[in-house]
């Protein structure tokens, strides 16, 4: 009976030794010998750039930087989020996904606030930024998800939403490839002409990703009743009913009709959405300024164009959807905090800026990068005082909501729902999320 | 002393077996009660999570009603396809490999494979499936095969054709547990082949039958990559409770998502109980097992 105590004894300890060892975190060891930074993303496209950087900055400063790369952003997504509760985040990292997200993570006290060294040296760092990609990743005073006022992340590129057109399927449909449709019906009407004419699709985008006709939606929806008007919609106090929202979804009713959609546009992810425009499929399509990498490397030679929302109203200016669109955060337990920052402040400096311009055609976050910019950046750079993005507004739509307002503009697409269906059904889990 | 050598042994598999499957069953179910985005707050919140699922979401309804839909295909059209080349294979004495062969590489393909290669063969722009019907004079057959209301009909047939080579596998192996003798000594009394078949083949396979049909309801309604790879959930047309909870997942919903894993284990806990007592049913009427 002794023995086989002693024998459960030492498979007890085995077992707690495992255990023990198993929950010991590499990445924040309490006196590391070597400074090493780990760094999470899901930029597939920026692996190499930024593995230049981090030995870049080993030379300079002599601290290790390791980019680990999770892709695709759901993996990534999922990840961190698994980290954040296991307590094993690393010393930088991004959130995906809405700011609320952003505000449990800050909440939980896995962010560090990083305004008195934004501020410090009379707010240097902070003024450098365009206050659009900065604003992401501030929460003001009157913020609704209860997070303490503060600026939480460091954006290290911008994006901006626009329709892109084909310059080489315009020309051959006898159109001006310089002047680009500027309203709903312009944009309808040259649609047709190029597929009439090309026998090509007049647009083709990733609806088969909620979140971009949602954006589409949304940048309509702000040109015809104005932000004031859209964000009451989302406090509750304008229904989805109301006859401005029932013109917004008319609209894909309308771009159906026309027939200048492409076939499968709701079961597209972006990725098939940007090979099919680089391979000239289409006139016009609707992506991010990250396109202008992708195309690049999808058909070098391939000429377009960013435009504007065609606008459906001249009430209200148009707004483009825009601003972060990468940044990092600084993980609150890491007893490498300060060298944390030290490395972002590194990465947003102009030279970092010019060379991650260069090498993977984003956006800067900075200002004083204009002269690097290819000629078709420097022409969305210019629309940075158009942006808006949900993590600016006051307070964002519940996710519940948003779910039933993708799948029903899908479904309006697709032919299987009308409009004013579609308004009634969002209304009505609209009411049911507000009186929970 | 022995009993607790013994269980000393067993002890690395309890555990491990308690961590990564007692536990996380249990955790499941504390989460449902519970509401929050698992990162930060995580609030009590009782049957609420059931409640929200089964009285106030309609979208909850819709992809069971879509996995039911699809499940009634494969139990019907991708099991009797299954049935039938089954029964032709047994008597090809000669090709019967090479066809076991065949069939059964579409269930061991990868299911994100499947869906992303229909898709590319049935959309409908530039759609090599379109285009072979206009070829072969069926043009007017050619269809927006995802793009439209059809979308759910042309997943549970992609379904089917992913899963059939299962089914045909397990009613081949069944067919061929069936004395020949039996078919002899029917043969002698005079017996016909329509007789045969529904007095010896049938009755004879029904265990089998049986297992087919909960395994088909099974599998199918936890389908959930091929569909995703094929259609992206097509604004929610074909949008299955597997993918349904994988949304509430992603946009971190942990007790929905929880609350409708732990609905779905229940309906197809109950499902293939009920199929399992109607098969044994069947069964005894039929004399295969005794009352």
């Amino acid at each position: 009976m002794k023995h086989s105590f002693r024998f459960m004894g030492f498979l007890g300890i085995c077992f707690l030794l495992l255990t023990i060892s198993g929950c010991n975190n590499s990445t924040q060891a309490s006196a590391p010998k070597e400074k090493k930074l780990v760094i999470w993303h899901w930029m597939n496209d920026r692996q190499a750039a930024f593995n230049t950087l981090a030995q870049k900055y080993k030379a300079e400063t002599g601290v290790t930087i390791e980019f680990k790369l999770f892709f695709p952003p759901d993996i990534y997504s999922q990840k961190v989020i698994a980290a954040a509760r296991a307590g094993s985040l690393p010393e930088i990292f991004g959130i995906l996904g809405e700011k609320s997200t952003m505000g449990s993570f800050i909440k939980a006290k896995h962010i560090a606030d990083l305004t008195p060294y934004m501020e410090k040296d009379g707010a240097s760092w902070k003024n450098s930024f365009y206050p659009q990609a900065l604003d992401v990743n501030v929460f003001t005073t009157a913020n609704t998800y209860g997070v303490i006022p503060g600026i939480y992340g460091v954006p290290i590129d911008t994006t901006i939403m626009g329709f892109v057109a084909s310059k080489a399927l315009l020309q051959k449909a006898g159109l001006d490839p310089n002047k680009l449709p500027g309203t709903f019906d312009e944009f309808v009407r040259e649609a047709k002409t190029v597929q009439e004419k090309t026998g090509k699709n007049g647009f083709v985008c990733g609806w088969g990703e909620g979140w971009l006709v949602n954006c589409m939606a949304t940048e309509w929806a702000i040109n015809l009743m104005g932000e004031d008007k859209f964000i009451k919609t989302i406090k509750g106090e304008v229904p989805y009913t109301d006859k401005d929202w029932l013109e917004v979804f008319t609209l894909f009713v309308k771009l159906k009709d026309a027939g200048i959609l492409n076939a499968n546009i709701t079961t597209m992810i972006n990725k098939e959405s940007e090979d099919a425009f680089s391979k000239e499929q289409a006139a016009f399509s609707f992506n991010g300024s990250w396109s202008v990498n992708v195309y690049k490397q999808l058909n070098p030679d391939l000429e377009y164009s960013f435009f504007a929302l065609p606008k459906i109203s001249n009430n209200f200016p148009v707004k483009l959807w825009g601003g972060a669109g990468s940044s990092f955060m600084v993980n609150n337990t890491s007893p490498l905090k300060e060298e944390a920052v030290n490395f972002l402040k590194w990465i947003t400096a102009k030279n970092q800026q010019d060379f991650l311009i260069i090498e993977t055609n984003n956006l800067p976050s900075i200002k004083g990068c204009e002269k690097t910019l290819p000629p078709i950046l420097s022409e969305l750079n210019s629309r940075m005082g158009q942006l808006t993005h949900p993590n600016i507004w006051p307070c964002n739509e519940d996710s519940r909501v948003l779910e039933i307002m993708n799948q029903n503009l899908q479904q309006i697409v697709m032919g299987v729902k009308k409009p004013r269906d579609a308004a009634k059904e969002i209304q009505e889990v609209k009411e049911r999320v507000k009186k929970q | 002393m022995d009993k607790a050598k013994n269980f000393g042994f067993i002890l690395p598999a309890l555990l491990i077996f308690s961590i990564f499957y007692i536990y996380p069953f249990i955790y499941t179910f504390v989460l449902s009660f519970q509401r929050g985005d698992g990162i930060y707050t995580s609030e009590w919140v009782g049957l609420a999570n059931f409640k929200e699922v089964l009285y106030y979401d309609k979208n909850w309804g819709r992809a069971l009603y879509n996995g039911a839909f699809i499940t009634f295909w494969a139990l019907t059209f991708q099991n009797l396809l299954a049935f039938a080349l089954a029964l032709g294979v047994d008597k090809a004495t000669r090709t019967g490999k090479i066809y076991r062969v065949v069939f059964f590489i579409l269930p061991v393909l990868s299911e994100i494979i499947i869906g992303l290669l229909i898709r590319e063969i049935i959309i409908s722009d530039p759609g090599i499936l379109n285009q072979w019907l206009s070829r072969i004079g069926l043009g007017f057959a050619a269809r927006d095969w995802l793009g439209s209301g059809l979308v759910l009909l042309t997943t549970s047939l992609v379904h089917c054709w992913k899963g059939f080579g299962w089914a045909f596998v397990i009613i081949l192996a069944g067919l061929q547990t069936i004395p020949e003798q039996l078919y002899e000594a029917a043969r002698i009394d005079g017996a016909n082949a329509w007789q045969q078949f529904c007095r010896i083949t049938i009755p004879l396979l029904m265990p089998v039958i049986a297992m087919v049909l909960v395994l088909t309801i099974l599998g199918t309604m936890q389908a959930f990559a091929m569909i995703l790879a094929l259609t992206r959930g097509a604004g929610g047309l074909t949008e299955v409770p597997v993918m349904k909870i994988y949304n509430h997942l992603r946009g971190n919903q942990v007790g929905l998502a929880c609350a409708e894993g732990v609905i779905l284990g229940i309906i197809l806990i109950a499902v293939s109980f009920t199929m399992l007592h109607i098969s044994k049913q069947v069964r005894k009427r039929w004399g295969v097992v005794s009352n």
